[in-house]
């Protein structure tokens, strides 16, 4: 969902970078407050291993693929805050280095796949689970669909981007990003689950320091 | 061997890597999506380039090129992501 420049327009260029420039310090202001010096190589891996996720394009219908955003494990793992620097590091990267994602688009693209997919995963986490219990089943019910729900929102806001600045009309995009990213979703789900399942059967301690 | 628990991170996440010339070359959906609707022409290239579209430049093998891409980006942002939480912990000690 990686935005090239030339997709938006001015107005929303600088309003999202504006955004997200915001979301970065206030990341480095809440991580510096909350983040323990056993959690910083976590950080290091995390955006270590959401970049080499994201290489691996898996198919979804129709001559399409789709990748894992990575947001929402890292919101899992180590807070909403932490996983908007991790996702801001990938993107910045990948912009820089691999002309993946537009220069002027990072900040949208920082927007939509750090601070609303990592907020959103945070939060619908947290909701599944207190729903369902804070044990192993709850942890993987609520990483699906955090993981679903932060590629969904992610399209969603991208769309509204793309129709903001008259690329394509918004009753056209809208739906054709949202049913994409519902399949492109479910894959991230199923990432997100079975990384959880790995960090549960080895390091379960690094869950147990974000519900604290 | 818990300290060094991250080492063994890395390396899962480096063998990730080199799992990417298997990856999917179909278009992602945004892409796919600009395409359908007519706007992918829309998007301008870089003003210049690095490691592109995760190609390692000056090697024949694509495969090995991609995998030399995912290598050098994977130790790069654990180097960055690493370096940045460093940082901002330093800092909160020397205010302490």
């Amino acid at each position: 969902m990686h935005i090239p420049d030339g997709f938006l327009n001015v107005a929303t260029l600088a309003t999202t970078a504006a955004v997200s420039a915001g979301g970065i310090g206030g990341a480095v202001r809440m991580v510096g407050k909350k983040l323990g010096e056993k959690q910083v190589p976590l950080m290091g891996i995390l955006a270590a291993f959401i970049f080499a996720a994201q290489m691996l394009n898996f198919p979804v219908a129709g001559g399409t693929s789709g990748h894992v955003i990575g947001a929402a494990l890292a919101a899992i793992l180590l807070g909403p805050w932490a996983a908007v620097l991790i996702m801001s590091c990938v993107l910045i990267a990948q912009s820089l280095i691999f002309q993946d994602g537009g220069l002027l688009a990072l900040g949208a693209n920082i927007f939509n796949m750090g601070i609303v997919a990592s907020f959103s995963a945070y939060y619908v986490y947290k909701l599944v689970t207190w729903l369902a219990g804070a044990n192993r089943r709850g942890t993987l019910i609520g990483g699906f669909t955090a993981a679903w729900v932060s590629v969904f929102l992610a399209s969603i806001f991208c769309a509204i981007e793309l129709a903001v600045s008259g690329s394509s009309p918004f009753g056209v995009v809208l739906p054709a990003m949202a049913g994409v990213h519902a399949l492109i979703g479910i894959g991230e789900g199923l990432i997100t689950g079975a990384v959880l399942v790995l960090v549960l059967a080895t390091r379960a301690d690094l869950l147990q320091l974000q519900r604290t | 061997m818990k300290s060094k628990w991250w080492l063994i991170a890395l390396a899962i996440c480096l063998a990730v890597a080199c799992l990417a010339p298997l990856a999917s070359s179909s278009p992602d959906g945004l892409e796919r999506v600009a395409e359908n609707e007519g706007f992918l022409g829309l998007g301008q290239d870089a003003p210049y380039q690095v490691i592109a579209d995760y190609v390692f430049p000056g090697i024949e093998n694509e495969a090995l090129a991609t995998i030399l891409a995912g290598i050098v980006g994977t130790l790069v942002l654990f180097g960055a992501a690493y370096g940045l939480a460093w940082l901002i912990t330093l800092r909160k000690k020397q205010l302490a």
